[in-house]
């Protein structure tokens, strides 16, 4: 018999195949760090909102969370012209959309559920110089995606090296002409426009978990009392 | 003066509604073993989940919409623009996952004691039926999100039926009402998915009850405690369903509840197989997602359909691997029922069964590549070795001889006293040497690593013990 | 099963609180249960204010706004209609609106904020039908006691100019005005009370 889960281990391990080839770098999600999920809230305003809508979520529903004045919100982050309650559309003509890009580009109100913030957080890092793309630009972590940089201003431009090194031939990114924020600047940058997605594929994570405990506390009486009656009542059989 | 109206007209009901005969017929006066252990919670919790099911279920139609434009934007603003939409969302879906965990639990359950032996073979077909429909029920409702992974599930499975000779192609346009999964069949699956077999499903619940009712439950030692009766012809090990398994039960829901809360408000995506990943993408006709698998529940029958390299013969393997679950009954020539009492062979072919189809599930999940394909063959051979080895292997077997009258196990809950002081047995690491700031009893009182092996040994040949 | 030496107080006691507990859980779980019917936040949002240019409206006109679903109907008097309003008293149920509803601003005989411009929801206070404008005076269906108004064609009740109902009809109270007030001279903003005024 333990030959036979020996025999089991063995062979799931032969059939659990490393396919994960491109490592991701770690995004520093907190979602209880308002500023950084404001800060994120005006970069997407600023850099994707252009392209990208986020329609599943309303400027009210950033305003209650974050808990600050929706004229704020109004004032300071939503485009001239929104109203409290709009969902967050984007201005972009889907007509247009089709002809530059090729494809519309998608909502991003899902795009942390179904990606992870991990992803978003390398993929929106990882571009460089590709002169055979339409853009210009190639990515690392997504190849020949369709959407060009859109931090190359920011960012700087990058170029990949290839190093050959003991363990085979290994691919870098390299700043090539520097952008206007320094490295340190841009990674915050990417990373609060990251948590600010996360925040928004679930609205509700924050306020779901702090809820649990208060469940679970009071499953644990149910189960106690439960527990101690079935006890009492058993009594009786032994 | 209120006594008096509420006992009339209680009277006036039970004058013409058996509610009294209801309640002692199926709980007061049922008598089920008294040696229920830890594997009987699952058939009541699998009935909590029915409900919780139903009623977060009819909540949810409230605000969802089954047309392909706006099925997958409903469930969004269910899940932000609807009060406790979210909260409901999550019971529902964590509720689908764990309605099969405590049905395979409960599948495990009779094979370990025999519950789908003579004279309990119509309830194990009713038990089936029911595995059947909840199938049903759980496929159709992964297509209503209607996210990538709905869709091309979707489109996967009901490919299946053009692998059937003849009329395979029409019957999966049938099946569909269009060329591919649409809007037609969305709308479909949602009318089959809340009311139909919803309806199937309560029926089944019903007559499986009521045949299980009629021959009495199985138990551990899978004897019939029917035999010995005391002068009022009560059986001398049966004891009332009400009270003592009803408070039984409550505080295995309290279990229960716990872990599903757990899940619920804190890992509602369960990893990507609760809810999918690429499920939060809306369903696109023209693309594939990169990996498609279908929920983890389905896995170990996906897994026996790709490891069959035919079409054909891949879609008679996977409804095989249900098909044979139901002759079961014929198929065990043992009369001896519980585990306990059987030989060893058994327990081996069970236990490489409930192996099989844990690596089934998990290959089901990864990609199909060549090495993991022959992996899954093998399994599905153990797999279906088992069922169908078994009017061989179960003949030669060597039985141990069953008691006449149930016998005392520890439950769980009474092993714990006996666990703990083993683990206060342990030895602190190092005693000597002085900790500083980590003084504190936690850190001084860390158990050694030889310490945790033995207490994990002697856990483990417990278990196994109970097993036997 | 041995019957003796049961401790039936702790039983009961126990028995108790888990039926407290197990209903007092019910109860929590009840309320999301329950809360979902409320509008939700989208609901909210079609209930939100709503923006109306009057500056093209002629005297005599009637135009509607949908505000939280409802029909809204603003009226441009005209001064005939104002004068006739007066008249009517007597034939009414309510002429001083002191059990109907409306913002404070409104609260006055002509139930307006501008004596021209009148703003109502409009649903009949009976069982909710959207009434008909008919401002023409003495039509052949209505009779000779008809000044202009509101009829409601489901069950017949009479509403005058400014909404008030008339006696001997089955609605019970005058229409409902919704708070609104003016941003600009020819600007309204329906959904918002007047400034430092409740609705």
């Amino acid at each position: 018999m333990k030959n036979f889960l020996t025999l089991s281990l063995l062979l799931l391990s032969l059939a659990a195949n490393a396919s994960e080839s491109v490592k991701l770098d770690d995004a520093d999600i907190d979602l209880a760090d308002k500023i950084s999920l404001l800060r994120g809230a005006k970069h997407f305003v600023t850099n994707c909102l252009g392209c990208h809508s986020i329609k599943h979520i309303r400027y009210l529903r950033i305003a209650k969370d974050m808990e600050v004045d929706e004229k704020m919100i109004l004032n300071d982050i939503a485009p001239l012209g929104a109203g409290i309650y709009d969902q967050i559309h984007s201005a972009m003509n889907k007509h247009d959309a089709e002809k530059w890009f090729g494809t519309q580009p998608p909502d991003l109100s899902l795009i942390a559920r179904s990606r992870g913030a991990d992803w978003l957080y390398s993929y929106l890092k990882s571009y460089y110089i590709d002169p055979k793309r339409p853009f210009g630009v190639n990515n690392m972590i997504f190849q020949d995606t369709a959407m060009p940089n859109p931090f190359w201003k920011l960012q700087g431009e990058q170029q990949a090296v290839t190093r050959k090194t003991i363990y085979g031939d290994h691919t870098e990114l390299e700043i090539e002409e520097p952008g206007t924020l320094s490295e340190k600047e841009f990674d915050i940058m990417v990373n609060d426009l990251v948590n600010f997605l996360v925040y928004v594929g679930e609205p509700v994570q924050l306020e779901r978990r702090q809820m649990g405990k208060y469940v679970l506390l009071f499953l644990l009486i149910f189960f106690v009392v439960g527990y101690l009656l079935k006890k009492e009542y058993w009594k009786d059989i032994h | 003066m209120k006594t008096n109206w509420f006992t009339s007209s209680g009277n006036w009901i039970l004058d013409r509604f058996p509610l009294t005969k209801l309640w002692n017929d199926h709980m007061a006066h049922y008598y089920a073993p008294k040696n229920f252990n830890f594997w009987y919670f699952f058939g009541s919790l699998a009935l909590l989940v029915l409900v919780n099911q139903f009623v977060t279920g009819i909540l949810l139609t409230m605000n969802y919409k089954p047309d392909a434009k706006l099925a997958f934007d409903s469930v969004e603003y269910i899940m932000r623009d609807v009060h406790w939409g979210w909260l409901i969302r999550y019971m529902h879906s964590t509720g689908a996952s764990a309605f099969f965990i405590v049905i395979y639990l409960h599948m495990f359950r009779g094979l370990m004691y025999g519950s789908f032996k003579q004279p309990r073979e119509l309830v194990w077909i009713f038990g089936m039926l029911l595995f059947v429909a909840l199938m049903a029920e759980a496929f159709m409702g992964y297509l209503l999100p209607w996210g990538q992974m709905s869709y091309w599930g979707a489109q996967v499975i009901i490919s299946l039926f053009s692998a059937i000779p003849v009329i395979g192609d029409e019957l999966s346009l049938w099946v569909r009402g269009d060329y591919v999964v649409s809007d037609a069949t969305l709308n479909r699956f949602f009318a089959f998915h809340v009311i139909s077999v919803p309806l199937v499903l309560v029926m089944l619940v019903f007559l499986h009850i009521v045949a299980l009712h009629e021959v009495g439950s199985n138990n551990p030692d899978g004897i019939d405690i029917k035999k010995y009766k005391n002068e009022q012809g009560v059986p001398l090990d049966g004891i009332p369903f009400h009270p003592y398994y009803t408070v039984k039960d409550i505080a295995g829901v309290g279990v229960f509840l716990i872990f599903f809360a757990t899940v619920i408000f804190y890992m509602p995506e369960m990893g990507g197989y609760f809810l999918e990943h690429a499920n939060f993408i809306p369903a696109d006709p023209l693309k594939t997602p990169e990996h498609i698998a279908p929920v983890w529940y389905f896995t170990p029958f996906y897994a026996i359909l790709r490891a069959i390299p035919d079409k054909f013969a891949g879609v008679i393997g996977m409804g095989g691997a249900i098909v044979v679950l139901f002759l079961l009954p014929w198929l065990d020539r043992n009369p001896v029922r519980s585990i306990r009492y059987r030989g060893g062979i058994y327990k081996k072919a069970l236990l490489m069964f409930a192996i099989s189809f844990l690596v089934l599930g998990y290959l089901g999940t990864q990609p199909a590549t060549p090495s993991a394909t022959i992996v899954a063959r093998i399994f599905t051979a153990i797999y279906f070795g088992f069922f169908l080895l078994m009017p061989i292997y179960t003949r030669w077997e060597k039985t141990k001889p069953v008691p006449t009258r149930t016998t005392e196990h520890h439950s769980i809950d009474e092993q714990l006293p006996a666990l703990l002081e083993e683990i206060t047995e342990l030895k602190p690491a190092t005693s000597e040497i002085d900790h500083g700031v980590f003084r504190s009893s936690f850190f001084s009182r860390r158990p050694s690593p030889t310490g945790i092996r033995h207490v994990l040994t002697r856990f483990a040949k417990k278990l196994v013990e109970s097993l036997d | 099963m041995i019957n003796e030496g049961v401790d039936n107080s702790k039983r009961q006691f126990l028995t108790s609180a888990l039926t407290v507990v197990g209903a007092v859980g019910t109860g929590f779980l009840a309320v999301p249960f329950l809360a979902q019917m409320q509008p939700s936040v989208k609901a909210m949002a079609a209930g939100a204010p709503v923006e109306v240019d009057i500056s093209k409206m002629e005297t005599g006109q009637l135009i509607r706004v949908a505000w939280r679903g409802k029909p809204v109907w603003i009226l441009n008097r005209t001064p005939e209609v104002l004068e006739t309003l007066k008249t009517l008293d007597s034939k009414l149920r309510d002429p001083q609106s002191l059990e109907s509803i409306q913002p404070a601003s409104s609260k006055n005989p002509g139930r307006s904020i501008k004596p021209e411009v009148f703003v109502a929801v409009g649903l009949c206070t009976h069982l909710g039908c959207s009434p008909t404008f008919r401002p023409e005076i003495a039509p052949s269906d209505l009779g000779e006691g008809w000044k202009g108004g509101f009829f409601c064609p489901c069950h017949g009740s009479w509403f005058d100019l400014a909404g008030r109902v008339f006696q001997g009809v089955p609605a019970p109270t005058n229409l409902e005005i919704p708070p609104y007030r003016y941003i600009s001279d020819t600007q309204l903003i329906i959904g918002e009370p007047e400034e430092g005024k409740s609705a």
